[in-house]
């Protein structure tokens, strides 16, 4: 699609000033992860900086979303290009530590960004550099069929006991209380975030996932004693299923509640839900008197140490960092602009409640395979599906990851 | 012949084998057939929870949504430029190394012939670090070529030991009449010896275009891109994106296992004999 | 020159036919396999510089609770591919038959084999999918519960191994069907006249000269179960929770997944399924060689 348009913008631009506009494009390569509908909207932020930039051709390629986080190590050595799509945090310390990821602390100053991308800076920085660019985020918690409430006749819970008093009513109802897809184990990282962050607050979950506390502490087996409760109404096959089987639980009112990422709400509506049916709430309060601390995993785009284009890629960077484009791309996104001085759509529901919910958080996390290094947070998600399958095998499990972090920090 | 001929059982026994042979074969293939339906099926019906029951149409835009919007034709041709220098490459370099061991005798010959065999066997696992490693330094990563040349080095191992017993089996007098005409040595493989490898290397030919059509593990260690990926690789990444489209998952893969099963089809008895040498002495 | 080459041109001819292959071999499989060796005594992300650990890798993985798991996998595929073969023979006597249309018979039950083993393991998924998988609803009509096999630790592998017995089966199959064409018939005839049947003849007679369809079979069956990587990773990617990993699939993910790049650690589980692999390796090449210089 981007060639088809930029096909057909040249071609005006040739027709037009009637030189060779192709002839003297400079390219830029961009590696990407995009799942469709994140693909088109990004396609229309590249047809219009490519219309702000004629000299400029952005080459667009995209991976598979899974195998992109294979792939990115392979290319950022062989055959880097000058963008590419990573995630904030933790997660990208072993590409900046390995002098893999370019500086731009030089984009962020020139273009004002420190304090239009205040709320995501801290997660871009590491020793005081900024590494790239922040683009979106979105806000995590609890979507729900507002059907499947009724047909369990089932108030929507203002507390935690009570939601935990829901389930046995939905399981009467022969409705999953809780569903998931764990065969890729990251949807399970969200439900033990939250769970923790309530049960024991920001400061500490922080700690845990940079490895300060030992996975046997009291508090940590607290945090499991929650899930436990809902362990018995979740969805029995979740590890044999992907997020988007468990989605299509909730559309058709076999599930209930369903802890996820906002960007699932086109998959529910695509299922053929609406704005009437589907319900978001955020997760509710555990520990009473906690700060509220939400989820929000920002989504970045670097710019590759092997880069061959960098001046036109900072071009690109400053791009997609500016309040306008960062409207329009979380307006076709259906996600939370990073910049403070974007507007998101008023009439979205979910937009706005997320909006509502990351403004006014105490702080926000990352998510659990983006705050904990990688071989931990692989461990951390195993340990979290089995406790799911097997809750009986939990001081093992913890056992097991304790060593682990005695292994990786 | 064992077990006794069937025409010499009842009229009973052999009307019960007749009517097994189809209902087996309907069970072994259950998983195949199912796939193939399902890769028919709109997928409207499946949205619908009809998974079994009589499609509503018969949906060949499935197939043509592959061929039009998906990258499975570039992975089918990348598979084709990984496979077909492959074979030449392996048969090439057995036909010599074979001829080598075959006719040759020196005292290291049995040490390098097993050498080859041995190596044949290793698991993948043990060579992946390294040839990864090289296939970077030498600026062939995530190309056709760099996975081309492992898998010629690699089928190397299997071809000697293939080529090597099948000109073992050769009349050597042919030989020995050549050389007592004073013909050179690489002249006697080229005219003596070649012509007759005809049937191995038909048989080679077919198994090693099965074998690298359908390796997944190298594929998924030196390729990354939708560029150079074959379509094993390519396959299982589509399915990453696929997830509950059971009617695209089924439709791919048809398409990548037809070019090995026309293979098969069309090659049947060098298929076999390749792979049934050594079966019977 | 020419006449050094005319007189020893049959003592260096092998050497310059082996040349190219044996490089090739040499280069890409033969020392690959001591640098994995050395690589295992190194901490190495791929990116960064490698350090030198010495055995701290075999260290960890002899207190590496997922080593264990995946050993005992692989000690299960060993055994339950190994039914490959005779239930592979058992085919190949149901089809050694001359009635009409047993070529084509023959063809498609050997077909499993020549798909790709990512294909039979998308077919698999399919077949064992919970809520509508083919297996998922024969087994809820017949006991009223479905079992979602991929999803249940204890069953996973079991449901890994039974896909890809179906291509090896298919394999067996085959080389038997070749073995049995090859039977001496005067042999069964007087075994038959001496009143054997059945079992005992298939015992005693037939067993005994499919011997190197036998030899052939086990040694790919052997390695075909050590090598069950592609299954694993296409049909789980080693779970739930790591439950259907085998050293294969474990050593892949340590090395060169998302979560891993631990190339010294996984060049020390590689080097620990070579060990593995090198016990049966030894002894076929063992048996072989015997053959030959038995000649």
């Amino acid at each position: 699609m981007v060639h088809l348009k930029q096909g057909v913008l040249a071609l005006a631009a040739a027709l037009l000033v009637s030189g060779s506009a192709m002839a003297q494009q400079r390219v830029l390569k961009y590696n990407a992860d995009y799942d469709p509908i994140p693909l088109a909207a990004m396609e229309a932020l590249i047809a219009d900086f490519e219309a702000a930039n004629p000299d400029i051709d952005v080459q667009l390629t995209n991976f598979d979303h899974e195998g992109y986080k294979t792939a990115i190590r392979n290319f950022l050595t062989t055959d880097a290009p000058d963008l590419a799509n990573w995630y904030a945090g933790n997660r990208m310390a072993p590409f900046v530590t390995s002098g893999q990821f370019m500086d731009v602390t030089d984009v962020w100053e020139a273009n004002g960004l420190n304090d239009a991308l205040a709320s995501a800076a801290a997660s871009m920085t590491i020793d005081g550099k900024k590494w790239g660019i922040p683009y979106t985020y979105y806000q995590w918690g609890i979507y729900f069929n507002r059907d499947a409430y009724k047909a369990a006749g089932v108030e929507e819970p203002k507390t935690w006991d009570e939601f935990v008093a829901n389930c046995e009513k939905f399981a009467a109802a022969g409705i999953d209380c809780v569903t998931t897809g764990s065969k890729a184990l990251w949807p399970l990282a969200g439900i033990f975030d939250y769970l923790s962050l309530r049960t024991n607050g920001y400061e500490w979950h922080m700690d845990l996932t940079a490895g300060k506390i030992a996975w046997t502490d009291q508090k940590v087996k607290d945090v499991f004693a929650q899930w436990a409760k809902l362990q018995p109404y979740t969805t029995a096959n979740h590890a044999a299923i992907d997020w988007q089987d468990a989605a299509a639980l909730l559309v058709q009112g076999k599930a209930a509640n369903y802890v996820m990422g906002n960007f699932a709400v086109g998959t529910f509506k695509e299922g053929g839900m609406t704005n009437d049916n589907l319900g978001f709430m955020v997760f509710p309060e555990i520990t009473p008197g906690l700060p509220r601390a939400e989820e929000a995993p920002t989504d970045t785009i670097h710019i590759p140490a092997g880069a061959t284009n960098v001046e036109d890629a900072k071009k690109f960077l400053a791009f997609v960092a500016s309040a306008d484009a960062q409207t329009k791309l979380n307006a076709a996104l259906g996600q939370l602009p990073t910049n403070k001085n974007s507007t998101v759509a008023a009439d979205d529901p979910f937009i706005s409640a997320g909006f509502e919910s990351l403004s006014n958080a105490y702080a926000l996390a990352q998510f659990f395979d983006r705050d904990a290094p990688a071989e931990m947070a692989k461990a951390g998600m195993e340990g979290f599906q089995e406790f799911l399958v097997r809750p009986e095998n939990l001081d093992a499990i913890l056992e097991r990851l304790e060593k682990v972090r005695a292994q990786v920090y | 012949m064992f077990p006794r001929p069937i025409e010499q059982s009842s009229v009973a026994v052999q009307r019960l084998y007749k009517i097994a042979l189809p209902v087996s074969l309907f069970l072994w293939l259950l998983p195949l057939l199912g796939v193939a339906l399902t890769s028919l099926r709109p997928a409207s019906d499946l949205a619908q929870g009809n998974y079994f029951g009589i499609p509503s149409y018969i949906a060949f835009e499935n197939y043509w949504q592959l061929m039009v919007d998906s990258n499975i034709p570039q992975y089918m041709v990348n598979s084709l430029w990984v496979t077909i220098p492959t074979v030449i490459g392996a048969i090439a370099l057995s036909c010599m190394t074979g001829f080598a061991l075959a006719i040759y005798k020196f005292r290291s010959n049995l040490v390098i012939f097993f050498l080859f065999v041995a190596g044949n066997f290793v698991p993948f696992q043990i060579l992946m670090v390294p040839v990864r490693d090289l296939t970077y330094s030498l600026g062939m990563y995530n190309t056709w070529y760099g996975l081309a040349l492992f898998h010629i080095a690699f089928q190397t191992g299997f071809c000697t030991l293939f080529m090597r017993n099948f000109i073992k089996s050769l009349p050597f007098e042919l030989i020995e009449a050549a050389r007592v005409e004073g013909v050179a040595e690489w002249r006697i493989f080229w005219y003596v010896v070649l012509p007759l490898m005809r049937p191995a290397i038909a048989a080679l030919s077919v198994l090693v275009f099965t074998f690298i059509w359908n390796d997944f593990f190298w594929a998924s260690v030196l390729t990354t891109s939708a560029t150079t990926q074959p379509i094993t690789a390519g396959l299982s990444s589509l399915n990453g994106q696929w997830i509950a489209q059971w009617h695209l998952v089924s439709a791919g893969s048809v398409l990548a296992a037809l070019p090995p099963v026309i293979m098969f089809f069309a090659m049947q008895k060098h298929f076999i004999a390749g792979l049934t040498l050594g079966a019977v002495k | 020159m020419s006449a050094y080459w005319k007189a020893n041109q049959r003592r260096l001819a092998p050497w310059l036919f082996l040349a190219p292959g044996a490089a090739m071999f040499l280069v890409y499989v033969i020392i690959p396999i001591f640098q994995s060796m050395w690589i295992s005594f190194f901490d190495w992300d791929g990116l960064g510089k490698a350090v030198w650990i010495g055995t701290a890798n075999y260290v960890e993985l002899i207190d590496d609770d997922s080593f264990y798991t995946s050993l005992k996998n692989n000690v299960i595929w060993l055994v339950l591919y190994m039914l490959a073969v005779p239930l592979g023979l058992f085919i190949a006597i149901f089809l050694n038959q001359t009635v009409w249309g047993m070529r084509l018979y023959k063809s498609l039950f050997f077909f499993p084999f020549v798909i790709s083993q990512v294909v039979v393991g998308l077919m698999f998924s399919w077949f064992y999918a919970p809520n509508f998988g083919l297996f998922y609803l024969i087994i809820e009509w017949a006991t009223g519960k479905g079992v979602a096999i991929l999803a249940e630790p204890d069953l996973v592998t079991y449901g890994i191994i039974a896909a890809g017995l179906w291509p090896q089966i298919a394999y067996v199959m085959i080389l038997y069907l070749t073995g049995l064409n090859n039977v001496a018939p005067d042999q069964v005839e007087a075994a038959r006249l001496d009143g054997a049947k059945g079992l005992k003849m298939l015992w005693y007679v037939v067993l005994p000269q499919l011997r190197p369809a036998t030899f052939i079979a086990v040694v790919v069956t052997v390695i075909g179960a050590l090598r069950s990587f592609d299954l694993v990773s296409i049909m789980t990617d080693g779970g739930p929770f790591g439950s259907s990993r085998v050293l294969s699939f474990f050593m892949y993910e340590q090395a060169l997944s998302e979560y891993g790049y631990r190339m010294g650690y996984g060049a020390a589980i590689a080097v620990v399924l070579f060990a593995i692999m090198m016990i049966f390796i030894s002894g076929f090449i063992w048996k072989m060689w015997r053959d030959e210089t038995d000649r």
